[in-house]
């Protein structure tokens, strides 16, 4: 565990080092590509807290991510063009502020994660699998026939929000923000797994008739974890629209959903950083493979599926494995 | 008008609803004897209606072109299960998950180097263009009436092939117990392979057979494949007569729901709102019957609890 820690303060060095790289070449290109890796880096660490930590698979997520997205890309459009949202039963505008748009989409994910999960959490197993699938799929169909918002087009909007006292459209400032949602919510996730809280999820991915037998209620507790788990996820989505100042469907697609999980398993399953380096192992091979060839997502299944088969658990137990090798 | 109207969706549905058994057929066999969760399920529906599309423009034979679909997606299955599935079978479905997703990314790319991105067409034969007269006023088309039959067909021979045959009491077998029927002898890692591949067949000749009506394409199976998701959910996973129940019930309220969801809504709404309500809601409608269904019985209407 000693040289992951080490590779961790690694990974930390880099995402300081790569932006002010950037900044000094003048290659703002670089700061937004791993402002990218950050943002879908929160996304991972969300589903992370279920999947990794508490043996929750969600193959949904994109529900929240597409969700916090959605709620920012709305909010801003209102501000933006000065229309109420609503008019009944109480009057609302929009606003392009992220003080603002982040605690409504906090709420919201949070809501949306609460409903589902106590549908989802009735079940286990397979079923949990695919109606977490189905309830993501459930809000595409959603948002690509609602015609209010662009329908299947998407959502652009013009300016990102705005923070007081900074400039958010300049690339160095906005990935500070988004750093300091990632190390807010690694931060987070490191209290919660060391919590009591945190051993009895932990506990149930091992054996939940155990967890029951000692008289925790295991099913509020996951659902607990799922909520956490989904408002971290949609918090990045939020970022996300601001990162691209726009929003569309896609992103609520069952794909986003399985690249999430990707950069979970990728990087090593309940592993705090495992999120990050998969997002970020994700976007190089995204980049470099695909400046080389169109299909490169080809080549990315095969590296999966060899991973999956072979390596098992992530990029992080490479660095494991060479303390075991060295004692 | 109305009923007539209401007739021919109720066609539509039914329709849609035996194509979608095609495909939960396999799912719910796949997951039922060797416990795994297929998501490249729907690259079979894809490989079957390049296949097709690929021999009707060599022969100009839609039945040839058939019997390509069965079998493009049937060898397909063989190779795949040899290669990768195999070794999935023990694993958690975390990795199952993960490994069959990671497989539709590189089957389609894989389909998309050989076909490029660009949509095929299949032709519908002669003989099955046109309408059909039912009773005195309503007409419905000769082609998807042959779907419904084609799926009635497949739907008795996997009936009589499960209840009636020497594999399907080793399907059944496995189903209940995979360890005892290997100890009894049973090739196990064979039986797996056939059952993998009557599941893909499946799939293929579903993909042909819908490619006919819609287009060819790469990426045409993943939405089908979630409706069969929801089916098998529906249905209770690992049950045939769960998938064939739920999948009708699915085809059904999917196609009746859209229709007249937004026309419904117009007693309550003003026309334009009520078109595009009922339309949102009309698309999100299955996996509401979905959600309703698990709050009364998590394990699907004929699922093992």
């Amino acid at each position: 565990m000693i040289v992951e820690k080490i590779f961790n303060k690694w990974i930390l060095f880099f995402l300081f080092l790569i932006p002010i790289l950037g900044f000094v070449f003048e290659e703002p290109y670089y700061i937004t590509l791993t402002t990218k890796v950050v943002i879908l880096g929160i996304a991972g660490v969300g589903l992370n807290l279920a999947l990794g930590y508490c043996g929750l698979i969600s193959f949904g997520h994109a529900a929240f991510f597409g969700l916090g997205g959605y709620v920012t890309g709305i909010l801003s459009f209102h501000a933006m063009n000065s229309e109420l949202m609503f008019s009944w039963p109480f009057v609302t505008s929009g606003s392009s502020e992220m003080l603002v748009i982040w605690p409504i989409v906090i709420l919201l994910s949070a809501f949306l994660a609460l409903i589902i999960g106590f549908l989802s959490l009735r079940t286990t197993g397979v079923y949990f699998i695919m109606i977490t699938l189905a309830f993501a799929q459930m809000l595409y169909f959603f948002a690509i026939s609602w015609p209010n918002y662009g329908g299947e087009d998407g959502l652009s909007i013009y300016m990102r929000n705005s923070l007081p006292m900074v400039n958010t459209m300049d690339p160095l400032t906005f990935y500070v923000i988004c750093l300091f949602w990632l190390l807010l919510v690694i931060f987070i996730s490191a209290k919660l797994i060391n919590s009591s809280f945190g051993m009895a999820f932990q506990a149930i991915k091992q054996n939940e008739e155990r967890v029951k037998s000692v008289g925790i209620e295991t099913f509020k507790v996951k659902l607990l974890v799922f909520v956490i788990s989904g408002t971290i996820t949609g918090l990045a989505g939020s970022l996300y629209t601001d990162l691209n100042r726009f929003i569309s469907p896609s992103v609520l697609n069952w794909q986003m959903s399985g690249e999430i999980m990707v950069f979970v398993i990728l990087g090593g399953i309940a592993r705090l950083y495992g999120p990050l380096v998969g997002a970020a192992f994700f976007i190089v091979l995204e980049q470099t493979l695909g400046s080389y060839t169109e299909n490169w997502q080809f080549w990315l299944g095969l590296i999966l599926i060899l991973e999956i088969l072979y390596v098992r658990s992530g990029i992080l137990s490479l660095f494991e494995k060479k303390l075991k090798y060295e004692k | 008008m109305t009923s007539i109207l209401f007739f021919e969706q109720l066609l539509n549905g039914i329709q849609f609803g035996t194509m979608l058994f095609l495909m939960s057929a396999g799912l719910t066999l796949i997951f039922g004897v060797m416990g795994l969760i297929n998501l490249a399920h729907g690259s079979f529906y894809m490989i079957g209606a390049f296949s097709a599309a690929l021999i009707a423009s060599l022969t100009g034979s839609f039945w040839l072109a058939l019997l390509a679909s069965l079998s493009g997606a049937a060898i397909a299955g063989v190779l795949i299960e040899i290669i990768i599935i195999r070794r999935l079978y023990r694993r958690d479905h975390l990795d199952q998950v993960l490994a069959t997703f990671a497989l539709i990314l590189l089957l389609s790319e894989a389909v998309r180097w050989c076909f490029g991105a660009f949509p095929l067409y299949l032709d519908i034969p002669e003989n099955l263009n046109g309408t059909f007269p039912i009773l005195d006023e309503i007409i419905y088309s000769k082609y998807r009436l042959f779907i419904i039959f084609m799926g009635l067909l497949i739907a008795t021979g996997l009936y009589i092939l499960i209840t009636k045959t020497r594999l399907g009491v080793r399907i059944r077998a496995g189903q209940n117990d995979r360890q005892m029927i290997s100890a009894l002898g049973v090739d196990i890692s064979k039986l797996y392979t056939i059952v993998f591949a009557l599941g893909a067949s499946l799939a293929g000749l579903a993909g042909a057979m819908i490619g006919a009506i819609q287009s060819v394409e790469v990426g045409m199976g993943e939405p089908i494949l979630i409706l069969a998701f929801v089916v098998i959910v529906i249905g209770g996973i690992g049950s045939i007569k769960g998938a064939l129940i739920g999948s009708i019930l699915v085809g059904v309220t999917d196609t009746i729901g859209r229709i007249f969801l937004p026309e419904f809504l117009k007693i309550f709404m003003e026309p334009a709102s009520a078109t595009s309500v009922g339309s949102s809601i009309g698309s999100m409608i299955i996996y509401i019957l979905m959600a309703l269904i698990l709050i009364i019985k998590p394990s699907g209407l004929f699922g093992k609890t």
